[in-house]
């Protein structure tokens, strides 16, 4: 089973609740998709690990047989390429790497150079096998690092956790794509309902069953109760608002290694959404 | 010398973005022609400025007067040898009188761009 764990609005508890989840169930694959940010490895702190580049493709032309018909120009949707004083130019943060200017160049001046966008890590802590993506700083677009960490990582194991990157754009429906489940979790706030009926709304329309995790819960939040039981969104768990847990967090502790009854409620969460835990 | 000037609907007052202006206006300083055509760029889903960039370069244009430019046209821009300047007052006739007076500075300050800019 595919468990994507995401939230809409950043520092939520969305890594909280992955590192937790796949700690409670014991033996898990746990891939970081936040690949802006990959705090999971700090919980993990995983040993053995090695490292794969992520590259994207972006075209070269060649001028000896590049005749300036446009072809390439016209097809990219992107607008990543131009063609001034008869030569072409191409604007890498802008290309999608679609390979269809190459397809559509009658002359077959254009090639391929593949251009390091990231990294995947993998390495393992007990029983739980850590897949982080780790984007380039500056690079705009997270999707190729998401799409290789999780080639990396699903199909390794009988449970994987995909902690999500915020918001709900291209980068979270590349994440979610492959799960079974989505485990949204938000904090009883109006920004924080805001944005997790974003996400909500994003999973319904891929398919995907939803359950809800309540993070820093001082009392209900009648808007959010509300929302739950006017949408159907099952309140799987309510975490309560705890100094400890922060405190645990800032050390890098793995909150249901310390807590018993903590793990007991992950467990449970995960039983009720058809994981296992070992 | 053609000189691009992004305008909004009404095609006499500069439009704010040169990527997604509806109108670019090309005045020839010579001959006191005026043309103003439909920006292929307006509707892009992404790289509008580029698309314009590529738009005013196979007018002919050497020069743009505009509100703000982002520094992927301005690349673009720079390679056909278009001189960007910024504008100094609303409507598009007022700018071309200051820049025929030399009263128009060239632009020095480029935006990042919004490409990407959905996270």
């Amino acid at each position: 089973m595919t468990v994507a764990v995401l939230s809409g609005k950043g520092g939520a508890g969305k890594t909280f609740a992955a590192v937790n989840l796949a700690a409670a169930a014991g033996k898990a694959v746990y891939i970081d998709c936040d690949v802006e940010e990959p705090n999971g490895r700090l919980f993990w702190q995983p040993r053995g690990v090695t490292e794969r580049p992520v590259t994207t493709a972006l075209p070269v032309f060649d001028p000896e047989k590049c005749v300036g018909c446009r072809s390439c120009v016209d097809f990219c949707r992107f607008n990543a390429l131009v063609y001034v004083k008869k030569a072409p130019m191409v604007f890498p943060e802008v290309c999608h790497a679609c390979g269809g200017c190459a397809l559509v160049c009658p002359q077959g001046a254009v090639g391929e150079q593949h251009r390091k966008v990231g990294v995947v890590e993998e390495g393992n802590r007990d029983q739980i096998h850590v897949v982080t993506g780790v984007l380039r700083t500056g690079e705009v677009s997270a999707v190729p690092v998401i799409r290789a960490a999780l080639s990396a990582g699903l199909s390794r194991g009988d449970l994987t956790i995909i902690d999500c990157p915020p918001g709900s754009g291209c980068p979270v429906m590349e994440s979610v794509r492959e799960a079974d489940y989505c485990l949204l979790v938000t904090e009883p706030t109006a920004f924080g309902l805001h944005n997790m009926a974003m996400v909500h709304q994003l999973c319904r329309l891929l398919g995907k069953p939803c359950g809800l995790l309540i993070n820093r819960e001082e009392a209900p939040y009648a808007p959010l109760e509300d929302y739950c039981a006017r949408e159907g969104l099952p309140i799987l768990l309510r975490i309560p608002y705890r100094r400890q847990l922060a405190q645990w967090g800032a050390e890098g502790a793995v909150a249901v290694r310390r807590d018993e009854a903590l793990k007991a409620e992950f467990t449970r969460l995960l039983r009720e959404i058809g994981g296992t835990a070992v | 010398m053609i000189v691009a000037i992004p305008v909004d609907e009404d095609q006499k007052s500069l439009c704010p973005s040169f990527g997604r202006a509806p109108w670019m206006m090309f005045s020839d300083t010579e001959t006191g022609a005026q043309k103003i055509l439909e920006n292929p760029a307006a509707q892009a889903q992404g790289g509008a400025g580029l698309k314009a960039a590529q738009f005013v370069a196979d007018q002919d244009a050497a020069a743009l007067i505009t509100v703000r430019c982002g520094e992927n046209a301005a690349k673009v821009l720079k390679a056909a040898g278009i001189a960007i300047y910024q504008s100094g007052a609303p409507e598009a006739a007022e700018n071309l009188a200051a820049l025929r007076d030399g009263r128009l500075s060239e632009m020095t300050r480029f935006h990042p761009g919004f490409v990407g800019g959905q996270p």
